[in-house]
C-alpha cells in the first residue's frame, strides 16, 4: 500500500556510512541530525509526520539516508499532529510529529492542545533558528517552548548536542508515563549540526518522573465494601481506561459481567465495554443517552474510572448526583476533587487498581445486593422504554440519522472497523448510533473539540493499519478546515473513507442559536460551499453523492468497494437537532427530548 | 526526595484536606514550598500555572539551595479556599521538573521571614527618629550619607510591614522586599 520507491537506492547509501562508522567509540559519536533520527529507532518508531522547513533541514537530510522510519510529508502542520493524534489513539503507541520553526511549530498549536486536553501521547519535534540567533527575532523565529509550555505536558529547549539525544528519550518516557500527553523537543539549527554524544535510551535515565500506578488498598477495599452493598451502583468510564492500555479495558469487561453493573461511559471512553455488551447503557452526557444520564443522576454508587468529571458531562455541578457516593479512579492526582467532591480517590493506573479490586472482591466472596439490583436494572429499562434516540424519519430526505444507521448496519461486521469524527452534530450522532466492540477504534477530538481533526486522524489512523477499513464521519464544516490533507491521503494511498454529512450548515452552532438565541442563525450556513464530488476528482479520488434515502445503501456500499480515498457527499436534512440534550447549566434530569423541544424554545424566549 | 509525584499524600486520609471543611467558601492563606529542578523555564511553568488556571500569588521566592542536586526551591505565598489550595498542589505537583510540594501552613509549624530593604531621606528630628525606631526593629544600617540611609530589616511580613508604616511619615523613598523564605520547625 506505502510506496518504498528509494529503498534500492539507498541501501547503498546506508552501507556506505556504516563503514565509515568504523569502532564502536565512534559509533557513538554523530551530528545532532543523526541522533534524532537515531533516537527514533531506539524508540521503536516506524512513522512520523512532519513537513520541511529551513531550521530541520539537517533532520531532513538524515531521513533522507535510511529506510527505517517512515515519513509521512502532510500538507499544514496542524495535520500533522492530528495524524499522530489518529496514529497513537489506534495503537497505543505515541505519535511523532517532525516540523520546522515559528510557523511550523505555531500551525502545530491546535493539535498539541488538542492531544493535552484528550491526554494522546505525543512527541513533537520542532526546528529552532541556530542557538546564537535565539532572541534576535530571525527568520522564521517564535519562542516555541514559550508558546507550548501551557499546551504540552513538558517540553525542553535543547542548547548542546551532548544533550539531544537524552532529552528526546526522556520526552518519550514523560509522554507516554503515567497519564499521557503531548511533549516538545525544540533543537536548534546549529544543534542539528554539531557532533556530540549519543546514548541510548537505557543509559538516558527518566530523571524523577516516575507516577504512581498502584492504588491505595485501603481505599480500593472501601471501595469493594461499598460495591457489596450498593442498590443503585454505576459505571462511569472514559478514555482513560483505553489509555491504561488492553489489560485495563480486559479487566473492566471482567468486573462489569462478574458484579452485573450497568456500565456507561464518555465520549473518549467508547468502545472499552462492547456496545452489545448487555450492561450497556450507552453514552452519557450532553448528548448521552436518556437512561445513562438518569442512572448518574439516581445511582447511590458511582465508580468512575479513568473520567475526568468534565463539564459536558455533569451538567450543573450543585446537582450532579446528588444521593451518590462517588470512586475516582485516575493516574493523575488533580482530577480528583478538581470539580466534583469524591468520597473515594484512588490514584492510580487503571489496570492496576481495577486487578486490586477484582481481587479483592472476589476474595471477600463476590457478594454483590442482588434485590437492589434488579429493582435497578428494572428501573433502567423504564428509563429505556423512552427510546431517547429515536427520530421521524423520511422518504425524501436523508436524515442524518438513518445515514449513520445504515453506514453502522453495514460497516459492524468489520472487526476491522476504525471511526474518526469531527466536531459537531455529526459526531455525537456518530457516538449514539455507532457501535463500538473494541477499545482504540474511535478516534473523536473531545476535550478541545478541534473541528478540522476527522480527516488528517483518518490518516493516521490508516497509515498505522493500512488494511482496515477507516471513515471519517464529518460534517462539511468541519471537515473544509482541513481538506487539502486529501493531498496527503492520496500520496500515500490510504483509503480513508470521508461520510460528510452535509447539511449545509454548522449544525451544532445552528442548533443552539435555534434554542436559545431566538432562531437568529448568525453566520451558521455557507452560501459557498465546493461540489465535493469535482472536489474529490481534483485531488485523484473517488466522490460519490447521495440525497435520496433510496439510494443511501448502494452508495455507502460503493464507498466501501472502492479500493482508495474517497469522498461522499451525503446531502443530509438541513434543519435537524442533536437529541437528546442537556442545556447547558442544566441537571443530568433535566433533559431535553426531541419532542420537549418545542416547548423549550418557547421557555428560552423568557430566560 | 522522589516522592514528587508519588501523591500518597493525595488519597485523603494522608492529608490535611480532611482536618478542615473541603466546601468551605472561607480563604485561607497558604505558604508552599516547591521543591524544582532548577532548568530554565521552571519559574515559567509555576507561574503560568497560577495565570493560567486564575490563581492568586501573594509573594515568590526562588533560589538554588543545592548546587550539586541543581534543585531550587520556590516557596508560594497563596490565598484561595481549601478545594482551591488543594487544587494548586495537586497541578504544581504534576509539573514534571517539580519534586515535592510542602504545604507549610498545615503540615506542622513552621518559620516565616522577610529580608527588606529602606531608604529613608530626612534631616534633624526626622532622620534622629528613624534611626531610633530602626534599632527597636533591630534594623541594621547599610548604608548612609548625610541625608539618608538604607535600613535592612529581617522579620515576618507583618514585622516588615509595621516598619513601614513608621518610616512613611520619616522621609520614606523607596523600599525593596525579598518576599517570604520559609521552613518547617524542628528536624
Amino acid at each position: 500500500m506505502r510506496p518504498r520507491l528509494d529503498r534500492g537506492f539507498f541501501y547503498a547509501l546506508r552501507m556506505h556510512g556504516r563503514t565509515a562508522e568504523g569502532t564502536e567509540r565512534q559509533m557513538t559519536q554523530m551530528t545532532g541530525a543523526k541522533m534524532v533520527v537515531q533516537a527514533l529507532k531506539d524508540q521503536g518508531v516506524e512513522v512520523i509526520f512532519g513537513y520541511p522547513g529551513g531550521a530541520v533541514l539537517p533532520i531532513y537530510d538524515e531521513l533522507f539516508m535510511q529506510n527505517d522510519i517512515q515519513h509521512i510529508l502532510v500538507r499544514h502542520e496542524q495535520g500533522a499532529v492530528h495524524m499522530a493524534e489518529g496514529y497513537a489513539r489506534s495503537t497505543g503507541k505515541p505519535g511523532v510529529v517532525l516540523v520546522t520553526s515559528g510557523p511550523g511549530a505555531t500551525n502545530a498549536v491546535t493539535g498539541i492542545t488538542d492531544a493535552l486536553m484528550d491526554s494522546i501521547p505525543l512527541v513533537v519535534l520542532t526546528g529552532q533558528v541556530p542557538t546564537f540567533m535565539v532572541g534576535n527575532d530571525a527568520f522564521q523565529e517564535a519562542d516555541t517552548v514559550g508558546i507550548t509550555r501551557p499546551c504540552t505536558k513538558h517540553n525542553w529547549l535543547v542548547k548542546e548536542t551532548d544533550r539531544l539525544a537524552q532529552t528526546i528519550h526522556q520526552a518519550f518516557h514523560v509522554a507516554t508515563s503515567g497519564r499521557p500527553g503531548p511533549v516538545l523537543v525544540d533543537i536548534p539549527k546549529d544543534v542539528q549540526f554539531a557532533t556530540g554524544t549519543y546514548v541510548a535510551p537505557r543509559e538516558a535515565g527518566n530523571a524523577h518522573y516516575n507516577p504512581q500506578v498502584k492504588g491505595d488498598r485501603e481505599m480500593i477495599t472501601r471501595l469493594v465494601e461499598a460495591m457489596e452493598t450498593a442498590e443503585r451502583p454505576l459505571f462511569y468510564t472514559g478514555g482513560g481506561v483505553i489509555n491504561s492500555g488492553d489489560a485495563a479495558t480486559q479487566l473492566l469487561r471482567e468486573l462489569v459481567e462478574a458484579t452485573g453493573f450497568p456500565i456507561t461511559s464518555t465520549l473518549m471512553g467508547l468502545g472499552a465495554y462492547p456496545a452489545s455488551g448487555k450492561n450497556w447503557l450507552g453514552m452519557l452526557g450532553m448528548h448521552g443517552l436518556y437512561e445513562a444520564n438518569l442512572a448518574m443522576h439516581d445511582c447511590d454508587l458511582m465508580i468512575n474510572i479513568g473520567a475526568r468529571f468534565d463539564d459536558r458531562i455533569t451538567g450543573r455541578v450543585a446537582d450532579f448526583s446528588p444521593g451518590s457516593r462517588k470512586a475516582h479512579i485516575d493516574i493523575d492526582p488533580s482530577s480528583i476533587n478538581k470539580t466534583i467532591r469524591v468520597d473515594m480517590p484512588i490514584i492510580g493506573d487503571v489496570a492496576h487498581v481495577l486487578e486490586d479490586m477484582l481481587r479483592i472482591w472476589k476474595s471477600r466472596g463476590r457478594k454483590v445486593n442482588r434485590e437492589g439490583l434488579a429493582r435497578w436494572w428494572a428501573q433502567i429499562a423504564e428509563w429505556k422504554k423512552v427510546e431517547c434516540l429515536r427520530y421521524r424519519n423520511s422518504d425524501t430526505v436523508i436524515k442524518p440519522q438513518y445515514a449513520l444507521e445504515r453506514l453502522e448496519a453495514l460497516t459492524k461486521h468489520r472487526a476491522d472497523r476504525y471511526i474518526c469524527t469531527e466536531v459537531g452534530q455529526h459526531q455525537m450522532w456518530a457516538a449514539q448510533f455507532l457501535g463500538f466492540e473494541a477499545p482504540n477504534r474511535w478516534m473523536t477530538s473531545g476535550g478541545l473539540g478541534t473541528m478540522g481533526y476527522g480527516l488528517p486522524a483518518s490518516i493516521g489512523v490508516q497509515i498505522a493499519h493500512p488494511e482496515a477499513l477507516v471513515i471519517n464521519v464529518a460534517g462539511e464544516g468541519s471537515w473544509l478546515m482541513n481538506m487539502q490533507e486529501m493531498g496527503t491521503a492520496i500520496q500515500y494511498r490510504t483509503p480513508v473513507k470521508q461520510f460528510i454529512l452535509n447539511n449545509e450548515r454548522l449544525g451544532m452552532v445552528r442548533q443552539w442559536q435555534s434554542l436559545l438565541h431566538g432562531n437568529r442563525y448568525s453566520h451558521s450556513w455557507s452560501e459557498a460551499l465546493p461540489d465535493f464530488v469535482k472536489l474529490a476528482e481534483a485531488f485523484g479520488c473517488k466522490g460519490i453523492r447521495c440525497s435520496d434515502p433510496a439510494d443511501l445503501d448502494d452508495a455507502i456500499a460503493e464507498m466501501l468497494t472502492y479500493d482508495g480515498p474517497a469522498i461522499f457527499d451525503c446531502l443530509v436534512e438541513k434543519h435537524e437537532d442533536c437529541f437528546p440534550m442537556i442545556p447547558s447549566g442544566r441537571a443530568h434530569n433535566d433533559m431535553l427530548l426531541a419532542a420537549d423541544a418545542e416547548a423549550f424554545r418557547e421557555g428560552a424566549a423568557l430566560v | 526526595m522522589a516522592a514528587a509525584l508519588n501523591i500518597q499524600k493525595g488519597t485523603s486520609k494522608h492529608s490535611a484536606y480532611d482536618l478542615r471543611d473541603p466546601n468551605s467558601d472561607v480563604i485561607e492563606r497558604h505558604t508552599l514550598a516547591v521543591i524544582v529542578d532548577n532548568e530554565p523555564g521552571v519559574l515559567a511553568r509555576v507561574i503560568g500555572l497560577f495565570s493560567g488556571r486564575g490563581y492568586n500569588i501573594d509573594s515568590l521566592t526562588v533560589a538554588e539551595v543545592d548546587h550539586t542536586g541543581h534543585t531550587s526551591r520556590i516557596t508560594i505565598v497563596t490565598v484561595g479556599t481549601p478545594a482551591v489550595i488543594e487544587q494548586i498542589k495537586a497541578q504544581l505537583g504534576r509539573i514534571v521538573p517539580v519534586h515535592e510540594v510542602h504545604d507549610l501552613t498545615v503540615e506542622g509549624p513552621s518559620v516565616e521571614r522577610e529580608l527588606a530593604l529602606f531608604k529613608v531621606a530626612g534631616a534633624g528630628e526626622k532622620r534622629v527618629e528613624a534611626l531610633r525606631l530602626a534599632d527597636i526593629f533591630r534594623a541594621n544600617v547599610v548604608d548612609s550619607t548625610l541625608e539618608s540611609f538604607v535600613f535592612e530589616i529581617t522579620g515576618t511580613p507583618q514585622k516588615v510591614d509595621a516598619f513601614a508604616e513608621l518610616m512613611r511619615p520619616l522621609g520614606l523613598v523607596e523600599m525593596a522586599r525579598t518576599g517570604i523564605a520559609a521552613l518547617s520547625r524542628g528536624a
